[in-house]
């Protein structure tokens, strides 16, 4: 288990403690606390203007807080200037110096730390290898590849090493098989050098594959903070819910509760879920029910089912099927592994839709 | 109904010949003053009948338009750096700080300026006379300054405008002081605008007139002024020999500037980064 958010002292290595930014009347972050571990990959998944820039802006130190503190080991940085605090930062447009060279590029850090010559050169030379870069060394920036550039930025990051990582949406320039392969080695590098880092997305699947934890944010608020299982699986509210993977929105009426279980019926089903966001709720109450596509299940519609409806869409996707399945005027996303739902259930064709009963969640209706 | 493959064709042979009448306009005088720089005979007429290049000979070995020329590139050297310290300081502040009034003094400074030359002119006149200070170089700068300021405050301000803080983050977040920051990454990213900027208020100094006549005195006296005074007395082709080299110099700074920095890094028309 990777260090939680609650663990003090040593363990953490930054701290956002109430932090809070406002730009004239726009309140960017709202007292956000969290903390990062050491060693740690901590991921800020939001929405566009949710925060999460200013978020690492803070962190950087280029931009103060309002309110609250920042600490980075244990030291308050509110007042400590960028060039004091050690971090690396990687920008979404690289931000390589387009007139030195990559080699320069990369020892600007260890230039403006003193390093003595023979072992800049070095450090240089083992940062470049380390991505893969050897041979680039007197290039410019723009004579490189964008895959490229993002691999000096890493380097020059990387080589001074930096008691934290900042990434700002750093892969969002990439095409998607050079993002993949950018994914795991970020994470390669990063497990291998035990690198603090809080990486910047609003690409959910880049969160849910890289991260320790999962920071979710919106409109300045983290609304979860939790292991991207967690998140994925219990989301903590509806925002997170719908935000974070595909899901279904149902509306459903709670048939009983009992001290941790709900029971939820939707429409011949029954649903079980969990009560802990249900409670206070009345018997027969109104709730949204979120379930995953591949919860569902696809059955003949004379089957007992939950739902019937029919198939309005069928998304070929390589290793599984996404069906779109209207029902009562709705569309529902259902998945289906495997290649089979492409024959058995033909465009137009009536279909009942099953829940696998335990992994769903609820809210109150909204 | 033509059909649009004629009309076309015509429409292309107007367009065509709209483009040549107007660069005809613009070359024109140019190509008067040219011609005329090689009459032989000691008047400004044209076209001439007889052929000479000793004008040239004489513009340049006249006394006035050697020491015009001279104290011209002293006034242009000094204004233009000077004006390019003081604008690009205030360029910055007026990009990076916020203080009262800011936009306003943005939109003034952005604006095309319309104080006239003569203004300008007159006003340091009058204010060199009553300081007592006498009519040297120092004036002559500073007027050329106060015109040339706008147009280089307006260059570097643009420049800065359309650089990419995140260097400049990126650089901190090396451990890169704010002075480091200035030298190592934000001056060489402004430097095509800090020398596009200069180069105008080079030219712009070099050429002013109608300031300058107000502030220099005959040991000041600047080319344009020299020349102004030549045609007072004399009316013989070598104004227009003077021009023609004035023409192939300026050429030769432009080629110069192309071959060494890239014309469009210069004039700013490519961006920087
Ligand atoms: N310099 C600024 N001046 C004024 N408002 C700002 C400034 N920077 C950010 N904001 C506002 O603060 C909020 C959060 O912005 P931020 O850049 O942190 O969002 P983000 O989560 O990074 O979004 P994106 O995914 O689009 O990058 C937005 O409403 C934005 O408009
Ligand atoms: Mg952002």
């Amino acid at each position: 288990m990777k260090p939680s958010a609650n663990v003090e002292g040593e363990q953490t290595a930054v701290h956002f403690d109430a932090v809070t930014k406002r730009f004239d009347d726009v309140v960017a972050l709202n007292a956000v606390t969290l903390g990062v571990g050491r060693s740690e990959f901590v991921t800020l998944l939001g929405p566009s203007g949710c925060g999460k820039t200013t978020l690492l802006k803070l962190a950087a130190g280029f931009l103060g807080p309002d309110g609250g503190s920042i600490s980075i080991e244990g030291k308050r940085m509110n007042d400590i200037p960028t060039y004091q605090r050690g971090i690396g930062m990687m920008f979404q447009n690289y931000a390589l110096f387009p007139h030195m060279s990559v080699a320069e590029n990369v020892a600007y850090g260890l230039k403006t730390r003193r390093v003595p010559r023979v072992e800049r050169d070095k450090r240089v030379a083992d940062a470049l290898a380390l991505v893969k870069l050897k041979g680039m060394e007197n290039r410019k920036p723009r004579q490189l590849s964008g895959g490229q550039q993002q691999r000096v930025a890493l380097a020059r990051a990387l080589v001074i090493n930096p008691t934290v990582l900042l990434l700002d949406e750093p892969f969002s320039a990439l095409d998607k098989s050079l993002r993949t392969s950018m994914q795991v080695e970020l994470r390669e590098i990063q497990r291998k050098l035990g690198l603090t880092t809080i990486f910047v997305t609003h690409d959910q699947g880049e969160a849910l594959s890289m991260s320790d934890r999962v920071a979710v944010m919106s409109e300045g608020r983290i609304r979860q903070l939790g292991r991207p299982v967690d998140v994925y699986r219990s989301p903590a509210d509806p925002f997170v819910a719908s935000f974070v993977g595909d899901n279904n929105r149902l509306r459903g009426q709670l048939v009983s509760m009992q001290a941790k279980q709900a029971i939820v019926a939707l429409g011949d089903a029954l649903v079980k879920v969990s009560g802990e966001s249900l409670s206070g709720l009345e018997k027969s109450a109104a709730v949204d029910l979120f379930v995953r596509p591949e919860q569902f299940s696809v059955v003949a519609p004379e089957e007992p089912c939950a739902i019937k409806g029919s198939v309005v869409a069928q998304i070929y996707q390589g290793g599984h099927v996404d069906l779109q399945i209207e029902c009562a005027g709705e569309r529902l996303l259902v998945r289906s592994p495997g290649e089979q739902a492409v024959l058995r259930w033909p465009m137009g064709a009536p279909v009942g839709i099953g829940i696998q009963a335990d992994r769903c969640s609820a809210f109150p209706a909204a | 109904m033509i059909p649009r493959s004629t009309y076309q064709r015509v429409l292309r042979l107007v367009g065509l010949l709209t483009v040549l009448v107007i660069i005809a306009f613009l070359v024109l005088p140019a190509a008067v003053v040219t011609i005329a720089a090689f009459n032989d005979k000691p008047i400004l007429s044209f076209p001439p009948q007889t052929w000479s290049w000793r004008w040239f000979g004489r513009a340049l070995a006249y006394e006035d338009f050697r020491q015009g020329f001279f104290n011209g590139l002293i006034v242009t050297a000094w204004s233009s750096t000077i004006a390019l310290c003081v604008g690009g300081m205030f360029a910055f502040v007026i990009d990076r700080y916020k203080f009262p009034l800011k936009s306003a003094i943005e939109g003034i400074l952005i604006s095309p300026l319309v104080i006239p030359h003569f203004t300008v002119g007159l006003g340091f006149l009058i204010l060199a006379a009553q300081v007592g200070l006498s009519r040297g170089f120092a004036v002559v700068v500073i007027c050329h300054v106060i015109l040339v300021l706008p147009f280089v405050l307006r260059s570097v301000y643009v420049s800065l405008r359309n650089l990419d803080q995140s260097y400049e983050y990126a650089a901190a977040s090396l451990g890169a002081g704010p002075l480091r920051v200035l030298t190592t990454v934000t001056l060489p990213l402004l430097l095509p605008g800090l020398v596009s900027g200069w180069l105008f208020a080079a030219i712009l100094s070099f050429n002013e007139f109608t300031a300058s006549l107000f502030v220099t005195s005959q040991r000041t006296q600047t080319l344009p002024v020299a020349m102004y005074n030549y045609v007072r007395e004399f009316a013989d082709p070598s104004m227009a020999a003077l021009s023609v080299m004035y023409i192939v110099g300026t050429a030769a700074l432009i080629a110069f500037a192309n071959a060494f920095l890239g014309l469009g890094k210069v004039l700013n028309i490519e961006q920087s980064h």
